[in-house]
């Protein structure tokens, strides 16, 4: 059973990853505009046309 | 989003490529097609030539009509204290801007706005926030000067608006990421909480099992660290704080519990005595900042602290001695100065006309949308817009010194958002509950302490434990956050959950006149002299054909049905009226003056015809009420008192009198000065509870100085003064209904309160006996939040649904 300690250390690192994870969205502003994403990802670049 | 009724519309019309507006005859051709203006032509060229024509594919008619043809000059942001202040960031190579876009509007500006580059190899890289109408451009200093960055938006269809206040020094809000940190904390620590104190409610026997749940334990009090001291931090800071200026707020009790559970938890975890109650706190702070940030939703396109800097330019041309043309700052504009203004510029400061011809909308100011036209030689107050031609005029006065501006050096400006988003509500219950749970604690405490020590600390606790007000905490973020969602749908927009609550207290309501209860889209013409046969209505059309009065414009659409035949001779006095010769009769159109040579008068707005030095009668015009007004006012009738300010003339006295009621004041002739002034000696009458509805910078002062300061505006996007609340002037007549539910909604939250009180009780009843077992909390705490939360939502839905307030 002494396993135990160690998946539990396994299990946070998982889930501190996780919140690094949601850190990191925050500070590089992806909570700051939930709308205009939504919009662009549906907007295709065009292939490039030769000059 | 861009309707798409012109491309459904099957009219024969032709309507222009780029805008989607119908087209003159006489409109462009261009590579196949249809333009209503050069302006438009341009602006398809540049995208075309650059490969961008995705941006007609995306949406039809994507772009803004050009046809106003306004060139905005951008020479300004080649000054460098003016470009120093505009830009985010910059090390001399790359420099980083945000710019207002107000043309945002759909998917192709979007797209094309975004893929900058393509047009310009200087711009590196374009964000844009569609709800916030911003673009955020990363360019290249080598490349693009930011005045040529500006003049490329403004060459395809995105001026760019650059604000006084952009340049103020007060640091603009940073967005707040700090709920964000906080709640993601609280809700990581909480579920490994949980997870972790999961063993320790089966039982647990063995000696390992024991040894585990020690483990458990010292991670737990890890856990709960950073809930504490981070993400419950403004709790405990707001009640110190609270405590220290000798006031209970709601943030006391909370403080109470978040303290009490932890120190138990501690001392049990640390002594071994028990488990403690971590993964309740950890909830506790979790639920509390959800509801935080649920009670925080902004309208973010919309604005309630804008004063007049937002809407005066950030520069102004000025004419040197030397006859050269100069941007200067506007805030280095001095008295004497002469100031030239284009088409579709803001005067920013009283001055007098010198040169050209004034043509001014006041729709801002006043409210009032029929343009005004100024000979030379009249002063002309700050706030008005030119709309036709180039005008030069002396400065009279400095920009804070103008007569509408003077307005904010008023001591009702002072006073910003005293107590923000807190609710007196919250605060009040707070109070009695503190009161009560200390009570009952010492009660417990003292009951327990001849007899049993250990007893009596643990009942004590327990009681701050579970009388901890999360339930009644969470109800008011969550209802009435939910009730402004709810009235942001139909078109009313409230600053914070603050308002939903002043709405209770109103017992009179201010009305501003024009542009608040008449609506300034429609503009009623009658006339009030003798019948005109059809030849002299031939005539007249005949005359103002040839003017570009706006009044002149609504004659003409009048006489629809008439003919234009020829004329002789035609000429136009600004200021005063129109002549000309048509078959042989001289006829005149004019004001008052102009025509009987009268005083100036105060009738309505009204053009005099005269044919062949006959007064023959007047053109009216007059503003209607907005539709519904009338019975809007009934159905308020008997709760509230009325009152009307207005700036312009009494003529509508008597059927205003009719429809307010007999009681109801009203005050014509009123300056924006005046209108602060009875705003305040109202509130004084009536303890406080005056709601003023305006519309323009005039009515600024009185809607600062009301307790709750509804603007109605045409066109959400425009400039609002600053105000509590955001009425959409298609919603107007649903603003009873509105009312009523954000007063209903304060219900649901006694609703909840009583609710909450139920789960107290039985947690109290353990509590006081000294038998609060961890389970027993851990189950209580998240389900009576949950509860509440919602009972909450639900309710106010249901609420909203009730009185009619359907999706639109």
């Amino acid at each position: 059973m002494k396993v135990i300690f160690f998946l539990i250390g396994i299990s946070l690192l998982v889930a501190l990853g996780f919140l690094v994870a949601f850190f990191w969205a925050v500070r590089t502003g992806q909570y700051e505009d939930e709308y205009t994403p939504s919009v662009r990802m549906l907007l295709d670049d065009d292939l490039p046309t030769k000059e | 989003m861009k309707s798409l009724s012109p491309i459904l519309k099957t009219t024969p019309k032709t309507s222009c490529f780029h805008c989607g507006e119908d087209c003159e005859a006489d409109h462009i051709r261009f590579e196949g097609h249809d333009f209503c203006c050069e302006g438009c032509k341009m602006v398809y060229q540049i995208l075309r030539h650059h490969d961008l024509g995705k941006y007609y594919q995306l949406n039809q008619a994507a772009g803004a009509t050009q046809k106003a043809g306004q060139k905005t000059t951008y020479t300004y942001l080649d000054d460098s204290t003016i470009r120093d202040q505009l830009l985010q960031f910059t090390d001399g190579k790359t420099s980083k801007v945000e710019f207002r876009l107000p043309q945002i509007h759909c998917s192709s500006c979007l797209w094309l706005l975004e893929h900058l580059y393509k047009i310009h190899p200087g711009v590196q890289r374009s964000t844009v926030n569609f709800l916030q109408k911003k673009a955020t451009i990363l360019y290249s200093e080598e490349q693009i000067s930011l005045r040529q960055l500006g003049e490329l938006l403004a060459s395809i269809g995105y001026p760019p608006e650059i604000n006084f206040e952009d340049l103020s020094t007060t640091s603009k809000p940073k967005p707040n990421r700090r709920i964000y940190y906080q709640m993601g904390l609280a809700g990581f620590a909480f579920g490994n909480i949980m997870l972790l104190s999961f063993p320790e409610y089966l039982g647990l026997s063995s000696e390992t099992e024991i040894a585990f749940a020690r483990f458990f334990g010292y991670l737990n009090i890890i856990l709960s660290l950073p809930v504490v001291f981070y993400s419950g931090q403004d709790y405990l800071k707001s009640a110190w704080f609270g405590l220290r200026q000798g006031y209970l707020n709601m943030d006391v009790p909370i403080s109470l519990g978040i303290l009490a559970l932890f120190s138990r938890s501690l001392f049990e975890i640390l002594t071994h005595t028990g488990a403690g109650y971590l993964d309740s706190l950890t909830g506790l702070v979790f639920f509390l900042l959800v509801g935080k940030w649920f009670q925080q939703k902004t309208f973010h396109q919309l604005s309630f602290e804008r004063d007049y800097r937002s809407y005066f330019p950030i520069a102004v041309n000025i004419r040197e001695a030397d006859g050269k043309e100069q941007a200067i700052p506007l805030d280095q504009l001095q008295t004497g100065d002469t100031l030239v203004v284009r088409s579709n510029e803001i005067i920013p400061a009283d001055a007098e006309i010198i040169k050209g011809k004034a043509v001014i909308d006041y729709s801002f100011v006043t409210g009032e949308s029929v343009p005004v036209r100024h000979p030379i030689g009249e002063k002309i107050y700050a706030g008005g817009r030119q709309i036709e031609g180039t005008i030069e005029l002396r400065v009279l006065r400095k920009v804070t010194q103008s007569y509408l501006t003077q307005l904010w050096n008023n001591d009702a400006f002072q006073k910003k958002s005293e107590q923000g988003a807190a609710t007196h509500l919250a605060d009040r219950v707070g109070r009695y509950f503190t009161v009560i749970i200390l009570s009952i604690a010492t009660l417990t405490l003292l009951y327990w302490l001849p007899t049993d020590l250990n007893r009596a600390i643990n009942a004590f606790t327990a009681v701050l434990i579970i009388a901890c007000p999360c339930a009644v905490a969470l109800s008011i973020p969550f209802t009435f956050g939910n009730v402004i969602r709810l009235l942001g749908r139909q078109g009313f927009y409230l600053k914070n959950i603050g308002v939903i609550e002043k709405l209770n207290r109103i017992r009179h309501i201010v009305f501003d006149k024009t542009g608040t209860i008449t609506d300034p889209q429609a503009l009623h013409l009658s006339w009030e002299g003798s019948a005109l046969s059809p030849t002299e209505r031939t005539w007249l059309k005949t005359l103002v054909d040839q003017s570009n009065h706006p009044l002149s414009r609504r004659i003409r659409q009048q006489l629809n049905d008439s003919q234009i035949t020829a004329i002789k001779h035609f000429e136009e006095h600004p200021g005063h009226g129109i002549e000309g010769v048509i078959a042989g009769h001289a006829i005149r159109l004019g004001s008052a003056t102009y025509i009987l040579g009268e005083e100036p008068g105060s009738g309505p707005s009204e053009v005099l015809v005269e044919i062949d030095g006959k007064y023959r009668g007047r053109f009216q015009f007059r503003h209607p009420f907005r539709q519904g007004f009338r019975d809007m006012i009934h159905g308020w009738r008997s709760q509230y008192r009325f009152s009307l300010i207005s700036g312009d003339q009494d003529h509508a006295r008597a059927a205003l009198q009719d429809i307010l009621g007999p009681e109801a004041t009203l005050r014509f002739r009123q300056k924006p000065q005046d209108k602060l002034d009875y705003i305040q000696q109202l509130k004084q009458e009536t303890n406080g509870n005056v709601m003023m509805l305006g519309d323009g910078l005039n009515d600024a002062g009185a809607l600062q100085s009301s307790d709750l300061g509804i603007v109605i505006a045409e066109d959400t996007n425009n400039f609002t003064p600053a105000c509590d609340a955001i009425l959409d002037a298609k919603s107007f007549t649903a603003l009873p209904r509105l009312m009523a539910f954000g007063q209903q909604s304060l219900k649901v939250v006694y609703f909840a309160y009583a609710i909450a009180a139920i789960y107290n009780v039985i947690g109290l009843s353990f509590a006081v006996r000294g038998a609060l077992s961890p389970v027993i909390a851990a189950i209580l705490m998240p389900l009576s939040s949950l509860t509440i939360v919602l009972l909450s939502l639900g309710l106010s839905s249901w609420l909203a649904y009730r009185m009619g307030l359907r999706k639109k």
